[in-house]
């Protein structure tokens, strides 16, 4: 006997109608669904504005999302240890798309010496706009200027170093380091700029001076330690940070920004499992809510589940239609909960003030105001969550109901 | 030509530490176009015997076939696949579905044997027009009579052609009126379509009309009487 294919549209029709015939209990239940929804992009949005925040002060601080060395570099990050300028299909590649900015960088530890005391420092020769174009942000100078062309004579320090060495703006300082035979290499500069950092530690360690200037000092040609380059965002380095690492060749170790800082690049990945997380345990409580919801209103039908039976109806049918009524119930959820999201959280990507809780966040990156991230794979994600196990939590009550005999059914009372 | 022919069927109920007997050793053949009607006190057994016709409930021991169908040996999909194609329902308490309206009720099997749509409401407006609810298609069962459902049921039931149509207590619930236009529907049905009735029923209003008569006493057939019923409008 062949099986008969019944039309889906009394399926639809009849869950459709089930669904409101105790519309308060829908409407309740949808309102869970739609909060719970809500929340969990809410919590997405929150977490991923924090980890962007945390992230791109990390950035700063490198900066740069892939950087390129000498091999040896990273075990003795010295001037032995130098590269050439970028050149052929390196620098084809650093020119074009995805690139959109990178610079050359002269990177080597030192000392500076005040009248008053001295510091070990991380001696950066740069290209002033190349850092800039890369997110150095000319308005952390906050005495001074900053660097103005590769051959600048002057210095620029963070405010903790200067506090450090007892100087201030506009005196001589002495920098010192080795140059590629071993001799000590030295040179008087004054400080024409003092930046600040969002860590101390940032502000004691980097000091800014021409990358031909430092070139000089260390008696080398037109050669550096790295190359530094960002594409604009950092979540998408994955995806093509390879394709640079092969322009470069063997001769260089290029490494993203998730490898140079594992801290940052564990918390993208936490953020991931955490968000999934956060879903599936929001998600358990609104089960509890959709499955008393779907047991009681099988439970009240039962005469009409055995008189559709008896019609014949089989029992598979049976189950898609209430698992057709949960599907119903969290799509209208899932729509609403997606529209409330999207109606709350883009007027707060201005930024949420959270100075009051700030104090602590600093040494993790975070400044003081929040910018939640609605992003498209948060919602994509919540809505896979609670389909998928929406569903699941359905099958049961709608097993139940199938499993009927239509005349006992039919007799309940 | 046979409808539906029991041979030897047994059932036995438990209630408590009481075993009841439904039907014991029942037989019985029924043609093509007859019009019976199974008679007897509560727990007489006609219920029983019906449910067992219809699939609905299956016996101990024994055969039923409907048509070519052996009914005691169909898996729960077959059965209702064969209930969905050969037989129509009409029970005592109207077992409407309230979601939906009389026209929407009647198209139910239709839509479940995935008839189009173009005809099941072709077939369904007709019928709604024979059993004379024109123009209450679109109530939904609360917002019909008594007697206005089961007439919703009874077309529910025949719509789309079955060669049996089972009743169990059509008329318990409807009042003397109401229950003689329902059994001359049945009859005009009968008469006309050919449809093989098997009514349950306690109701002489109802036994008046039929053509055959069976009593049952304690799950056991006691007479089972051919006789000349009452015609429609007697």
């Amino acid at each position: 006997m062949a099986e008969p294919r019944p039309s889906p549209a009394i399926l639809a029709t009849l869950a459709w109608r089930n669904l409101w015939r105790n519309y308060r209990r829908t409407l309740i239940m949808l309102t869970a669904i739609t909060v719970g929804v809500w929340a969990m992009i809410l919590f997405s949005a929150m977490f991923r504005g924090m980890l962007d925040e945390m992230v791109s002060a990390g950035l700063r601080v490198l900066p740069g999302e892939i950087q390129l060395h000498h091999p040896d570099y990273r075990d003795d990050p010295s001037v032995v240890n130098r590269i050439d300028m970028p050149s052929g299909a390196l620098l084809q590649a650093l020119q074009q798309p995805p690139v959109t900015a990178w610079t050359a960088r002269l990177k080597v530890p030192g000392m500076i010496s005040s009248e008053r005391d001295n510091r070990g420092v991380q001696l950066l020769g740069v290209e002033p706009d190349g850092e800039i174009a890369l997110g150095f942000q000319p308005d952390t100078i906050v005495e001074g200027r900053f660097l103005e062309s590769i051959s600048d004579r002057g210095i620029v320090i963070g405010r903790k170093l200067a506090e450090r060495l007892e100087t201030e703006l506009g005196k001589r300082v002495v920098i010192m380091s080795q140059d590629p035979d071993n001799e000590v290499a030295d040179r008087g500069m004054r400080i024409v700029g003092i930046y600040s950092a969002r860590l101390e530690s940032t502000e004691e360690i980097n000091a800014y001076v021409g990358r031909k200037t430092l070139q000089q000092m260390l008696g080398i040609d037109d050669q550096i330690s790295e190359v530094a380059l960002t594409g604009g965002n950092y979540r998408d380095v994955e995806r093509w940070w390879q394709d640079i690492a092969e322009a470069a060749g063997d001769d260089l170790e290029t490494q993203p920004w998730m490898v140079l800082n594992a801290y940052l690049g564990t918390m993208i990945e936490v953020q991931s499992n955490f968000n999934i997380i956060i879903m599936v345990v929001i998600f358990i409580a609104l089960a509890f809510g959709l499955v008393n919801t779907l047991v009681m209103a099988v439970f009240e039908r039962v005469r009409e589940i055995g008189l559709m039976m008896a019609l014949g109806m089989r029992p598979q049918w049976v189950l898609y239609q209430v698992l057709l009524e949960s599907g119903m119930l969290l799509f209208l959820g899932l729509l609403l909960g997606n529209v409330l999201s999207v109606a709350t959280i883009l007027p707060l990507q201005e930024g949420i003030d959270i100075s009051a809780v700030a104090a602590g966040l600093e040494m993790g990156g975070m400044g003081s105001t929040l910018y939640p991230e609605l992003a498209l794979q948060d919602m994509l994600l919540s809505t896979l969550v609670v389909m998928v196990l929406g569903v699941a939590a359905s099958v049961l009550p709608a097993w139940h109901a199938s499993r009927y005999n239509p005349i006992e059914a039919l007799t309940q009372h | 030509m046979t409808a539906i022919s029991c041979k030897a069927l047994c059932k036995t109920f438990t209630q408590g530490d009481q075993i009841i007997t439904g039907l014991d050793k029942v037989s019985i053949d029924i043609d093509a176009g007859e019009f019976v009607c199974l008679s007897g006190p509560s727990g007489s057994g006609k219920t029983t015997l019906l449910n067992a016709m219809g699939g609905l409930d299956k016996p101990d021991s024994g055969e039923i076939l409907v048509g070519t169908h052996r009914v005691d040996q169909l898996s729960k999909g077959d059965l209702a696949d064969m209930r969905l194609r050969n037989i129509g329902f009409v029970f005592q308490a109207y077992n409407l579905v309230p979601v939906l309206s009389a026209q929407e009720n009647v198209e139910f099997v239709m839509q479940v044997q995935g008839v189009a749509a173009a005809e099941r409401r072709e077939k369904s407006l007709a019928i709604l027009a024979e059993v004379d609810l024109a123009g209450m298609e679109d109530r939904r069962p609360s917002q019909l009579s008594g007697g206005q459902q089961q007439r919703v049921a009874v077309a529910r039931a025949i719509v789309s052609d079955p060669t049996l149509v089972l009743a169990d207590e059509p008329t318990a619930n409807l009042d003397s009126k109401t229950a003689v236009q329902l059994v001359e529907l049945f009859l005009k049905l009968n008469t006309e379509r050919g449809i093989t009735f098997v009514i349950a029923t306690h109701d002489t209003r109802v036994m008046d009309y039929c053509r055959r008569l069976v009593r049952m006493v304690d799950g056991r057939i006691v007479s089972d009487d051919r006789r000349a019923g009452k015609a429609a409008g007697d």
